[in-house]
């Protein structure tokens, strides 16, 4: 009983806290064609009962994460129980489920409306730059807040290219990612010395740095007023808008597929073991052998390319680019697609570039709350779930433990 | 007379106004087991970071033997060059790369002497997979010789303390280095699992060819295990020799007790 009381205080003082705080953004409402202040006393109600609710579930939910039932263990460790990790993992059932999966994708322009395509295509675009971003957040442990500095990178090299010399979309694809490489390299360079906070904050300049150049240079590239009339790739021959964008689409779900083989391909491999090292204790990397500027110059590269690469995609797909598409948000948005899905994890990562774009997409109403509601969801996750929605499996290796 | 692997000469790491390490001569032979006393806050640490290239030394020169018998200044290099030059070090408070398992811990040190490339890890070329094939088979050999091989797929920061320790050895050791650095390798460890590094560490020098310089508190480890013991007071060495001779030095003696 007594607790019960202690529960309700707290849950009243939470509410009242949060009634004072939001008073003048929800109950004052200045009219002032007629010259009237409105007193939203309603609002004020609402805010109270919600808030007096939500505490009550907020101390349950942490009460039975620090004391409750701990059973999340990793799924290799659940025997017995089904796991949709284990499941997907046997042949049997990996081979059909790839198999369906494919067939949806291939088919997909197909089945649905024309504007659907262009949505998808602008998720997988974030799921590449998520992928990107993951390189050296999740793997190289190096916090970059300026990431949409290598996609405008990708994009204005197309777009430039294309301005002075009429370069189509297949050559700039490729100089798109190795402009993303080389500017990757660049700015690593002056931030080698720096780490965690400060490292992220010198990222974050350069990232704006990097457009407001973009917006001043008008002379070279045009200023705010951007580039147009960019082409979408054509096929052998010149493609409608809807044969483009879908065109395009493939052409997404190639380049997916790419950094996905790429990445994996790196992950278990001698520089992505470095990357890892560096990323849990530079020092002690470093006294292993590992050079640190190298390594972390490497890691810049391979996450820019990425960037690069769907930077030029952006230009083929709205045939207009400007400064504005390339701002801080950007980059704050592919970096919480990361963070929510699970750093460092390619599933993860995937998942939360779907999140992260469709969810404002489809619920058009939430589209003004969504930076709220990614803050919620940031806020919620790092406390009860901080390894993302799908943390990262490790590798194991077979060391024969029954041969010696 | 076998040949000097490690040469410290009139050696100071001064940070601002203070003297951490004092003109310091010191040498390590080939085959040897060192060890480095001093009470709390003498600059021994200091030594192994400047050895190792954490820190650059203020005065004095540091070389080391290379590979072909000449001669190489250390003072300045980075640590990953000097640990290419065949010194290998673990730390004081454990560095273990804690969410990777033993193996891939062991297999980080095998780093310096692979060369597979990024283009070699997406094409996975021949060559790059002999040599995958190779750093697990060897990084396994090198847990199995430390007894860890129980522990290769556990991530290392669930490993027992004791165990942790040996990681961290059996890490510096997959750098093939000719030169090991333990910075209190027995810190924190009961004396059943202090034995058993003593051991360890003598097996690891005659089946290895190693050479060890270590830092050590507990006595009794430094009295078995060392051939010669340096000892350092406020940055300034005050006696050196064998075990005995050091034990019974009225310097040290009063650098440990007091007046």
């Amino acid at each position: 009983m007594n607790k019960i009381i202690q529960e309700i205080k707290k849950s009243v003082l939470s509410a009242l806290w949060l009634m004072i705080l939001t008073f003048p953004i929800m109950v004052i409402k200045v009219n002032s064609y007629e010259g009237v202040v409105l007193w939203r006393w309603k609002n004020l109600m609402w805010i109270g009962i919600g808030t007096f609710f939500l505490s009550w579930l907020w101390r349950f939910l942490l009460d039975r994460k620090e004391n409750g039932p701990g059973e999340s263990k990793p799924d290799a460790d659940r025997d017995g129980k089904f796991s949709l990790r284990k499941a997907l993992g046997e042949r049997k059932v990996k081979i059909p489920t790839l198999a369906v999966l494919a067939i949806l994708v291939l088919a997909f322009p197909f089945m649905v409306k024309f504007y659907q395509v262009g949505i998808m295509t602008s998720a997988l675009m974030f799921v590449i730059l998520g992928l990107g971003l993951n390189i050296v957040i999740g793997y190289g442990g190096l916090l970059h807040l300026g990431y949409a500095a290598f996609y405008a990178m990708g994009a204005y090299t197309y777009g430039l290219m294309y301005l002075y010399w009429g370069l189509p979309f297949w050559a700039a694809l490729p100089l798109g990612a190795v402009s993303g490489a080389v500017f990757g390299i660049v700015i690593g360079v002056p931030v080698l010395r720096l780490r965690g906070d400060y490292l992220a904050i010198v990222t974050l300049a350069f990232g704006e740095i990097s457009r407001l150049l973009l917006e001043n240079m008008s002379g070279f590239t045009k200023g705010p007023e951007g580039i147009a009339q960019i082409p979408r790739p054509g096929f052998f021959v010149k493609l409608s808008l809807q044969g483009a964008t879908t065109y395009l689409f493939y052409i997404c779900i190639v380049l997916v597929l790419f950094a996905i083989f790429v990445i994996r391909r790196l992950e278990d491999s001698r520089i992505g073991r470095a990357l890892e090292a560096m990323k849990e204790d530079d020092i002690a990397a470093q006294s292993m052998g590992i050079d640190l500027a190298k390594t972390k110059l490497i890691t810049f590269a391979l996450g820019a390319v990425w960037a690069g690469m769907v930077g030029v995609v952006l230009a083929a797909k709205t045939t207009y680019i400007n400064p504005g598409s390339f701002t801080l948000m950007e980059s704050v948005m592919i970096l919480v697609a990361v963070v929510l899905g699970g750093t460092g994890s390619i599933p993860g990562v995937i998942l939360g570039a779907f999140l992260v774009t469709l969810i404002p997409e489809y619920f058009r109403a939430l589209a003004d709350y969504r930076m709220l509601m990614f803050g919620v969801a940031l806020v919620v996750m790092s406390i009860f779930r901080p390894q993302g929605i799908i943390p990262r499996v490790r590798k194991r290796y077979l060391v024969g433990e029954d041969k010696s | 007379m076998s040949r000097t692997i490690l040469d410290i000469n009139d050696f100071s790491m001064v940070f601002g106004g203070l003297r951490a390490v004092d003109h310091v001569d010191m040498h390590i032979d080939e085959g040897e087991i060192v060890a480095l006393i001093g009470p709390n806050g003498a600059g021994k640490t200091t030594l192994f970071n400047c050895v190792t290239g954490v820190y650059t030394p203020s005065e004095g020169n540091i070389t080391v033997a290379g590979p072909n018998s000449e001669i190489i200044r250390t003072n300045g290099k980075k640590p990953n060059k000097i640990t290419e030059l065949g010194l290998a070090r673990t730390f004081q408070n454990i560095r273990l790369f804690s969410s990777m398992t033993a193996l891939e811990n062991v297999m980080i040190g095998r780093h310096p002497k692979l060369k597979a490339g990024i283009f070699g890890a997406i094409f996975r070329d021949k060559k790059t997979r002999d040599e995958e094939e190779r750093v697990i088979v060897d990084s396994l050999k090198i847990l199995k010789k430390l007894n860890l091989a129980k522990y290769a797929n556990e991530p290392a920061s669930s490993l027992p303390y004791g165990a942790q320790r040996r990681l961290e050895i059996a890490r510096a050791m997959a750098t093939e280095p000719k030169l090991l650095l333990l910075d209190e390798p027995a810190a924190g460890m009961n004396p059943q699992e202090t034995k058993e590094l003593d051991d360890t560490i003598k097996r690891i020098r005659d089946e290895e060819g190693l050479t060890i310089l270590l830092i050590e508190h507990d006595m009794s480890l430094v009295m078995s295990l060392s051939e010669r013991i340096y000892v350092l007071d406020y940055g300034k060495l005050i006696a050196e020799g064998s075990p005995d001779v050091v034990k019974a030095d009225p310097a040290v003696i009063k650098a440990y007790l007091g007046e």
